[in-house]
């Protein structure tokens, strides 16, 4: 449903405030994760159970954060527990304990039994699901270069009181910093015959910049031009490879704080003298750092394939992309320009795993091949509703307490083919907007309308950048939108962009995802201005 | 296990603080239990159930706060839960905005919140529930998804200062959507009590049937501004966070919408028409609140807009205190504002449907959905229209039209109201349906 770039995901119930150095200990031997999850398995089967899963899950979540010059709040919180999923009786079933204990174990096996049994008598048809192979005990571990909640709790209040300190005394009025982790330390077992232990790490640092003119009754704000990504503290090591030159400065790959922060206070001084937009269509060229999240809404979400077959109705929606435009093979979502792909495995990004949470590994496909929708998002039991016979590897759970099911993986927009920078496609544009940053974002039920804000905006002229505009949003309907593509920059300028927390399903869940573009030029959007008078 | 009584939890309590060695200790102990079921395309598609009960600690040292936290109660995890946090608070950094903890706040008044029949729900009562909603779905050859849920939990906490509060609360809601085979009509209900006796599924899927039914075969009509009926469900999604941009610091800060030029804030002053009178009452049967706040001060009822004027802003301790003025009970500026329980607006008399007879041309709203700020200088929120939007002539509903995305501040729309009916509860605000003028739909969606 929703993206928020920088929230941290709120704790599941279970989670309890940790010391940091408890986070660095070791969890329970694989050895005996094996044991437990053989003895889930088990009392599943002896039950009636058709299928069986465990996943044995230690969530780490650590947040420092700071405003002005006082440090607002460390939190490290630790959630240890068990989940189980069966089949009985055609239907679904699933209990959760954090008492990991055999006999708790097998007890909570026993009730996800009786769960799918008593459901039975209220669900539809039996589930099906697409077959898996067994991979034995197989391994997988985010590619990490420092493991952030190895970094000391000092270090990073250091680091944010810093970026503070030069907010405040490059002329902000106000400054708030942040700086999150997330490890996932899960291990999955099935009656397939898989024994999978994965380690995933994920960060997420930001910042935002107010600036007050009490005289005029005005305020401004900036947000960090950073992402949330697969990574560990490396992401806040840039180096000069890393940067990105454009009217500002940019990021890829790696992430440069104390500079951003600095950028944005003279951002905020150019925002209080900015010009309002004059309303009308215009031709937009959107920076990765603005892109991506209209990639998440636009064509992440209508893809989903639960919310094509009405699973997400009652909260989230349902979605335009219905079968019937699948299966005539020529629905045109975009125009030839336009290919995106899903991928679990992208290195650096929020949602790639070697595996996903029923034990699938992970992939890579094409849901839009040259403007044309060819594929959705599926999970075992969807597979064969779209004539496959194998899952994408589409299953995800926030916590060993909630139940997996379908989340969106990596979506990402190809690259230009041919040969193409960001200051050569402004050079082409007469009247256009040149749009930086993430902002404001909302979008119908079925993913037919949107509005997108951004950070930063900037007028082109005749192929030039004239100065900076406020109070400006686009909207526009998401195929007209992707048919509108006029160019997209080379691979050189790809960039991934992300959500630490996006919201699905009830009870509602956070899952992590990341969306990849180059600058890409669209012509012909309606933009609309934003500013009012109150009072 | 997680429902603890009040003596059971001053037990933990007392014995979690005879281990304290801090200048200041806080202990909170939190429990809940519950269960949900979820179903879509005309079947049920998960269900679970949770139970859960932690203890949490902040020792502090000076102005140096540690906090921890443990869901096992023995001594030797009660005694190791306190040390972990005195261990983190000589590690961390003062805080300079530290205020102390407060003492004894006498008798509080008894809270309502707590209701036994829905904290005696089990999976078969909700399973009961949604077979009959599921039922009507069927009946009405329409698709139905929807979500029950329901909880029931306990707070307690105990400070070395003297302080002690235990408050338990119940919840349960509903929510159900149903759709049409040609995906051409849509309809949602939604309602969430104290009390599961109040709470009908069975005719909350009628009304969703009905809507479903009535919205489909949908005309696009010109986007701009209207007169829109808001059936308080989608006033309740608009207005429900205006009381959040009520906090005080941020106010005198500069940066808030009740900012004023040239500086200072819109505190006393005319912000809203004089039909609007906004408060928070923990003690108001529709939506019962916590007696005291997390801190511990006794909750009030506090009317924060009086016939369109700013009454109060919401006050932490400490910002009340560098200010000199009183706190507000639970001020800080979140939904609510501060006071205890959710926001309530009061209204007129009569029902949606005396707003619409007294409507010439207008448009229904009752639902709206992905509502995201736009602007926080002005307020201006976008969304769109959701699950059954139509169009009024001389009074009556003349036809279903096709959803709208707007951009509008719910500051300027509560300053062209023309008409309020009767507040009912609606989620966590109690709200009446509203009559607005010049409401601004800026785009229309395809979305059904």
């Amino acid at each position: 449903m929703g993206a928020g770039a920088m929230a941290m995901p709120g704790l599941p119930a279970f989670a309890r405030e940790i010391d940091p150095l408890e986070a660095l200990q070791e969890g329970i031997d694989v050895k005996l994760k094996k044991q437990l999850a053989d003895v889930a398995l088990n009392a599943a089967r002896a039950k009636g159970a058709t299928y069986a899963d465990i996943r044995i899950g230690r969530y780490l979540r650590q947040t420092v954060a700071a405003r002005d010059n006082r440090v607002l709040g460390v939190s490290n919180s630790e959630s240890f527990g068990v989940g189980i999923r069966v089949i009985a009786n055609g239907c679904w079933g699933f209990a959760a304990t954090n008492k990991v204990t055999k006999d708790d174990i097998a007890k909570a096996a026993e009730k996800a039994v009786a769960v799918a049994k008593a459901n039975a008598r209220i669900s539809g048809a039996p589930v099906q699901l697409a077959p898996q192979k067994g991979y034995g005990e197989v391994s997988w571990k985010t590619p990490i270069v420092t493991n952030a909640f190895e970094v000391p709790i000092k270090d990073k209040l250091d680091l944010i009181l810093a970026v503070n300190a030069a907010a405040l005394a490059g002329g902000a009025s106000f400054v708030n910093s942040n700086i999150g982790a997330i490890n996932e330390q899960k291990y999955f077992a099935s009656t397939d015959g898989s024994y999978i232990d994965q380690d995933v790490h994920r960060i997420s640092p930001g910042f935002n910049v107010t600036k007050t003119d009490r005289t005029a009754g005005v305020f401004v704000n900036r947000g960090a031009l950073s992402m949330p990504m697969g990574m560990g503290y490396e992401y806040l090591d840039a180096r000069p490879s890393d940067k990105v030159q454009s009217v500002i400065t940019l990021y890829k790959n790696r992430y440069d704080i104390m500079e951003d922060v600095k950028n944005a206070v003279k951002d905020l001084d150019q925002k209080m003298k900015a010009k309002s937009v004059e309303p009308g269509k215009y031709d937009l060229v959107l920076d990765p750092s603005h892109l991506w999240l209209t990639i998440h809404e636009s064509v992440g979400h209508p893809t989903e394939l639960d919310r094509v077959l009405g699973y997400e109705a009652n909260y989230a929606g349902t979605s335009f992309l219905t079968l019937d435009k699948w299966q005539s093979k020529k629905f045109n979502f975009g125009n030839n320009l336009v290919n995106f792909v899903a991928d679990k495995t992208q290195p650096g990004s929020l949602g790639a795993v070697g595996y996903d949470d029923e034990g699938v590994k992970c992939g890579k496909w094409d849901l839009i091949k040259d403007g044309i929708l060819v594929n959705y998002q599926a999970i075992r039991d969807q597979a064969h509703i779209i004539g496959l016979n194998a899952s994408q590897g589409c299953c995800y759970a926030d916590d060993w307490s909630s139940v997996q099911f379908q989340r969106m993986p990596n979506v990402s927009l190809q690259p230009g083919k041919t040969k193409l920078g960001v200051n050569e496609m402004i050079k082409n544009v007469e009247k256009g907007i040149y749009i930086i940053g993430d902002g404001s974002y909302s979008i119908d039920q079925q993913r037919y309308n949107f509005q997108f804000s951004g950070q930063n905006f900037y007028e082109i002229r005749n192929g030039q950048i004239v100065g900076m505009i406020k109070d400006m949003a686009y909207q526009a309907n998401t195929r007209e939108f992707w048919n509108s593509v006029a160019a997209i920059c080379d691979e050189s300028d790809y960039r991934l962009g992300g959500s630490f927390s996006d919201g699905k399903g009830q009870p509602g869940q956070s899952s992590s995802v990341s969306h990849g573009s180059s600058t890409t030029r669209v012509n012909g959007v309606n933009v609309i201005n934003t500013a009012r008078k109150i009072g | 296990m997680a429902l603890l009584t009040k003596e059971e939890a001053q037990a933990i309590l007392k014995k979690a603080l005879s281990y304290s060695k801090a200048d200041e200790v806080e202990l909170s102990l939190r429990g809940s239990e519950g269960g949900n079921i979820r179903y879509a395309r005309n079947a049920v598609s998960t269900a679970g159930e949770s139970s859960t009960m932690s203890l949490s600690v902040s020792s502090t040292f000076g102005k140096q706060t540690g906090n921890a936290s443990i869901n096992e109660f023995d001594d030797a995890s009660l005694a190791k839960v306190v040390a972990r946090s005195e261990e983190l608070a000589r590690l961390a950094p003062p805080n300079p905005e530290f205020m102390p903890a407060l003492g004894d706040q006498g008798p509080y008044k008894e809270g309502k919140g707590f209701i036994a029949a829905t904290a005696a729900m089990t999976p078969d009562t909700r399973a009961e529930m949604v077979a009959k909603s599921l039922q009507a779905a069927k009946d009405a050859k329409l698709e139905a998804a929807g979500f029950l849920e329901n909880s029931a939990g306990f707070g307690a906490s105990m400070n070395n200062k003297g302080l002690f509060l235990y408050s338990r609360n119940t919840d349960v809601s509903f929510s159900v959507t149903l759709r049409n085979e040609a995906g051409t009509g849509s309809g949602y209900a939604e309602k969430s009590f104290n009390d599961v006796n109040m709470l009908d599924a069975l005719n909350l899927t009628k009304v969703a049937a009905y809507k479903a039914n009535a919205s489909a075969t949908a005309k696009a009509i010109e986007p701009g501004k209207y007169t829109v009926i808001l059936e308080p469900l989608a006033a309740a999604d608009l207005m429900a966070g205006v009381i959040g941009g009520f906090d005080a610091r941020s106010a005198e800060e500069g940066r808030s919408i009740l900012s004023k030029k040239g500086g200072g804030t819109r505190l006393g002053e005319q912000f809203l028409s004089e039909l609007v009178t906004i408060y928070t009452d923990p003690y108001d049967e529709r939506m019962p609140g916590s007696p005291f706040t997390g801190e511990g001060t006794p909750t009030e009822k506090i009317v924060w807009v009086e016939k369109g004027v700013v009454k109060n802003l919401a006050y932490s301790r400490y910002w009340a205190a560098k200010k000199g003025v009183k706190p507000t009970p639970g001020g800080g500026g979140g939904r609510g504002g501060g006071g205890g329980g959710g926001v309530i607006f009061a209204g007129g008399s009569g029902t949606t449907e005396d707003l619409i007879k007294s409507t010439e041309k207008g448009i229904l709203v009752t639902r709206f959905w992905y509502i995201r700020s736009v602007d926080q200088q002005t307020g201006l929120v976008t969304g769109l229209t959701r699950d059954g939007t139509f169009y009024i002539e001389n009074g009556k509903i003349a036809f279903p039209i096709k959803n709208f995305r707007f951009n509008e501040s719910p500051i300027i729309a509560l300053n062209n109201v023309e008409a309020l009916g009767t507040p009912v509860r609606q989620g966590r605000v109690v709200i009446p349906p509203m009559k607005i003028r010049d409401f601004t739909f800026t785009s229309l969606s395809d979305a059904v």
